[in-house]
């Protein structure tokens, strides 16, 4: 008994501890002067590791989803004869909650675990500690790069997944099952606002972003240098930064759209 | 991987992403269509609203013409006043036109459906921030189904 209450107050000191260490780590990657013209090419390798190599399946996944959106939702709407509010139905889901969720989950699954398995071998192969040998911060040089490339792709990646998902509506909607193709984007016109509904689903995507970059930079760079530890960071990088998202995707709904 | 190579995929990354923004602003959320065009504003006060909001369209015959730019209550007469905004190019409404808030459909959304009036050498063209005096209020099938229990009740 006395062990395990033990137990819970080490797990809550040991996340506090965790949580400060990412805070601090966050702010020596970008304590300073940001220089990206002069690490231009480290940016640059970023971006394309972490937002066009992950851009496959958030295309597949987007067309998928907003296929699957119309279907499902066509045969409710039928029952009401409402078939002509098939195009707000995709388009808001869509913009407002699948988009920026779906993927954020898709991008700590494929850039997330990759992000801290890379840093959490450097750890252990002890390239950070040679970078520091060399007079080179290895935050500035490796976290900080990695941190602005996951801040920059994943509102781009979610913004591809909302226009991929509404066509793929259309796809299935109009193509398919008959919806009027006008009447489709007409309703989608009508209902949907620009400030109210695709500025907040950017705002969500970034806020998403920043929490699944950070979540997996620091499971890598605090990970147990074995390859046990790497392992064992890059599980906990996906589950955390799942738990997260959802948790922060409720705080955000009900300040954005619960009033 | 070539530096050049790099720069090409990420730069056709970015475009994509641009050209999704800029699908979803002109052709999902239809931004400054309406906004961009110049309009002119009139007012109108109603005995009641109903369920009428702010960027309920204006519709004349069907077509639309405008939208409900704010609703705000009149603070001596409580009354709702409904600021509309016209399109410019429908500038030739006479001052006897008319305005009633209708129902498309059975459950759809309210509108405000504007009958244009007759013209004669006497009647003037409305003009930005003029008040439409002939208006019709929201039906409210409450007050309906009350009117009605009361006749079967006179009878």
């Amino acid at each position: 008994m006395l062990k395990q209450i033990q137990q819970l107050g080490a797990n809550t000191l040991g996340t506090l501890q965790g949580l400060g260490r990412a805070t601090l780590m966050l702010f020596g990657a970008l304590w300073g002067r940001p220089r990206p013209l002069k690490n231009w090419h480290l940016y640059m390798k970023q971006i394309y590791v972490v937002g066009v190599l992950s851009l496959l399946i958030i295309l597949v996944s987007g067309l998928f989803i907003g296929m699957v959106l119309a279907l499902q939702g066509y045969t409710v709407l039928a029952k009401f004869g409402a078939e002509q509010m098939l195009g707000p139905l995709v388009a808001l889901s869509l913009l407002r909650e699948l988009g920026p969720v779906v993927t954020a989950l898709l991008f700590a699954g494929r850039a997330g675990s990759a992000l801290t398995a890379e840093i959490g071998l450097m750890k252990a192969t002890e390239q950070l500690s040679s970078m520091e040998m060399m007079a080179v911060d290895p935050l500035r040089r490796v976290i900080a790069p990695r941190f602005w490339a996951g801040v920059i792709s994943m509102p781009l990646l979610a913004l591809i997944f909302n226009a991929v998902g509404i066509l793929g509506g259309h796809l299935v909607g109009v193509d398919w099952l008959g919806v009027d193709a006008g009447g489709y984007w007409s309703a989608m016109q009508a209902n949907v606002d620009f400030q109210q509904d695709v500025v907040n689903g950017v705002i969500k995507s970034i806020v998403f972003a920043f929490i699944v970059t950070v979540i997996a930079l620091h499971k890598g760079f605090d990970a147990v240098p074995t390859s046990e530890g790497i392992s064992q960071a890059t599980t906990q990088t996906v589950v955390t930064a799942s738990l997260a998202v959802l948790g922060f995707d409720f705080v955000l709904t009900a300040v954005m759209f619960g009033g | 991987m070539t530096s050049r190579k790099l720069e090409l995929f990420v730069g056709f990354f970015v475009a994509l992403a641009i050209a999704a923004l800029l699908l979803l602003a002109m052709k999902v959320a239809n931004t400054g269509v309406a906004g961009s065009d110049q309009s002119y504003q009139l007012l109108a006060k109603f005995e009641n609203i109903g369920g009428l909001k702010v960027r309920s369209p204006v519709k004349v015959g069907g077509v639309v013409v405008g939208r409900v730019e704010s609703i705000k209550l009149d603070p001596e007469s409580f009354q709702p006043v409904v600021t509309l905004d016209i399109n410019s190019s429908y500038n030739n409404f006479p001052e006897t036109s008319s305005l009633a808030i209708l129902t498309s459909g059975l459950l759809g959304e309210q509108y405000i459906g504007l009958q244009p009036g007759f013209v004669d050498e006497n009647v003037e063209i409305l003009k930005n921030g003029d008040y439409i005096e002939d208006t019709k209020s929201a039906i409210v099938l409450e007050e309906l189904i009350g009117q009605f229990l009361f006749n079967r009740g006179n009878q």
